[in-house]
């Protein structure tokens, strides 16, 4: 099935023009991209656009940009958990994402159904906080060049620099960039679907058969897989290690509320479950002479590992919004590395993939057991 | 410290249908074993989630034991494998992270006719937490 479409027009372009003309055809009622928000464009949100004209020069759409106001793959789940759309509607999400939304459907927090999704090869997202007052404007110029030549620039988040999994795995059509050098004047969108072809059919483009897996692409992953055991290197372990990473952890819970896997309604860290009794407070007292307040900072920490680290699609939400600055998502993702590599598992590689803790084999692990 | 004196408190979750009557047998048989294990009886292994793991922990337990039926003999079919997968997960967060607690922490087959099994685990992880010595946890403020 995969074939690829190559389009004598720029990727921003292209892109621009195929959601245009799937909201002008009617293929799709509605397009789910990133849109500068006010007329000034001071931030970059997700939006819902019907309206094709948002995808002209100019538009309020930048399905493109470089930033992830959030996970769109949970996002997505909150569209679609009561039910999938009447209407296709089309989804221009990142790799991350995309993997973020296959592990929702398995969990059935989410439908496909519906959805055209359109992903590209990644070079990674700017920080959050680099995202007020247009400061990301001025860093475009210099975020394309690093693309065309398969760099990634320095001012992404460590997350994205590290990370390895940037060519989308079940995009329906998916836009070559990272390392395209002709990316202004020319484009190529892999068709990887049936579903994707019906929706590209029409557009104008010389068929060829180019490879997702390019040779720039290659060197990328070499680049970043060298960056990520840097980044693990760093991160602090042993319980001294924990506390000291967790020491300024001030108990906000966001990377919980803005991690795609951490889809319960009512966390048990934040239910009533986890509250203590004066009785407890009494008691660790007498034990120790003193506690921390509020407590469970690195209980916390682990118990979501426990719970999530085998579906950690490594986004990076959950550094990029901490407020104190804790490397989160470093630490998930290291943890995450092995849990999936114990159980052969990658997130997001495949929707009829079980997650390892909702199956398990007769026959398997038998050292777990003494 | 007073490193004799030391008995390990550890928090054991047992099976109702396996390990709780094997528990229960060994008691009515008189057997001899260590007063460290505290009992806490769930219907199935598979009822542990790690989080309770992690409580004892967190709340000065110096080990954890889950233990219920053998594979093939849970009462509910596949409980114990998916505690069995559980167990392997969290042991794989501990090592990651070099944490201590991947050597307090087991998880044991016996069935409910496995009373001596019993005696046997008990004996063996409480010996081996003896070693190890109170865990570090315990005194922990910053948590």
């Amino acid at each position: 099935m995969p074939e690829s479409l190559v389009i004598s027009k720029g990727a921003e372009e292209t892109t621009r023009e195929l959601l245009r003309s799937l909201l002008e055809s009617g293929k799709v009622s509605a397009v789910l991209a990133l849109g500068r928000t006010g007329s000034g464009g001071e931030g970059v949100a997700y939006s819902l656009f019907t309206d094709p004209t948002a995808f002209e020069e100019g538009g309020a759409a930048c399905p493109l940009f470089p930033f992830m106001p959030a996970n769109a793959g949970g996002l997505l789940s909150r569209l679609t958990l009561q039910g999938p759309p009447s209407e296709p509607v089309a989804a221009v999400v990142k790799p991350c994402e995309l993997r973020a939304l296959i592990e929702l459907v398995k969990l059935n927090q989410c439908s496909l159904d519906n959805i055209l999704l359109i992903s590209s090869t990644c070079s990674g997202v700017y920080p959050l906080d680099a995202g007020v007052d247009g400061a990301l404007e001025e860093k475009l110029p210099g975020y394309w060049e690093a693309v065309k030549q398969g760099e990634v620039d320095e001012d992404v988040r460590p997350t994205c620099r590290a990370c390895v999994n940037f060519v989308p795995e079940n995009a329906d059509i998916t836009i070559a960039l990272l390392g395209e050098a002709d990316l202004d004047t020319q484009c190529t969108l892999h068709v990887n679907t049936e579903k994707g072809a019906a929706f590209v059919e029409g557009l104008e483009g010389a068929s060829s058969s180019g490879e997702l897996e390019s040779e720039p692409v290659q060197r990328a992953v070499g680049q970043r897989e060298a960056f990520r055991e840097e980044l693990f290197a760093g991160v602090e372990v042993g319980m001294q290690g924990l506390i000291r990473t967790f020491g300024r952890c001030i108990g906000c819970h966001a990377c919980k509320t803005v991690c795609p896997i951490c889809y319960c309604r009512l966390c048990y860290f934040d239910s009533q479950d986890a509250e203590r009794s004066p009785e407890f407070y009494e008691g660790e007292l007498q034990r120790k002479g003193g506690l921390r307040v509020p407590p469970n900072t690195v209980f916390f920490q682990l118990g979501r590992m426990a719970h999530m680290s085998v579906s950690c699609v490594g986004c990076g939400m959950c550094t990029d919004v901490c407020p104190a600055d804790i490397p989160l998502s470093t630490l998930f993702s290291k943890v995450a590395a092995s849990a999936q590599a114990l159980f052969e598992y990658q997130p997001g590689r495949e929707v009829t993939e079980e997650i390892p803790l909702r199956t398990f084999e007769q026959e398997e692990l038998v050292q777990v057991a003494t | 410290m007073e490193n004799q004196a030391f008995t390990p408190r550890i928090v054991g979750f047992l099976c109702n249908w396996c390990t709780y009557a094997a528990a229960d047998s060994a008691g009515v048989s008189r057997f001899k074993m260590p007063p460290s294990v505290m009992v806490v009886r769930v219907m199935c292994s598979g009822r542990v989630d790690p989080l309770f793991v992690l409580t004892a922990f967190f709340s000065g337990a110096d080990g954890v034991l889950i233990s219920g039926c053998w594979p093939g003999q849970c009462h509910y079919q596949k409980g114990n494998l998916h505690a069995r997968r559980r167990t392997a997960l969290l042991k794989s967060i501990f090592d990651t992270l070099e944490l201590e607690m991947a050597d307090r922490f087991r998880l044991s087959w016996v069935s409910a006719s496995e009373a001596p099994r019993f005696v046997q685990v008990v004996k063996e992880f409480t010996d081996q937490i003896e070693q190890a010595g109170p865990s570090p946890i315990c005194d922990e403020l910053f948590l």
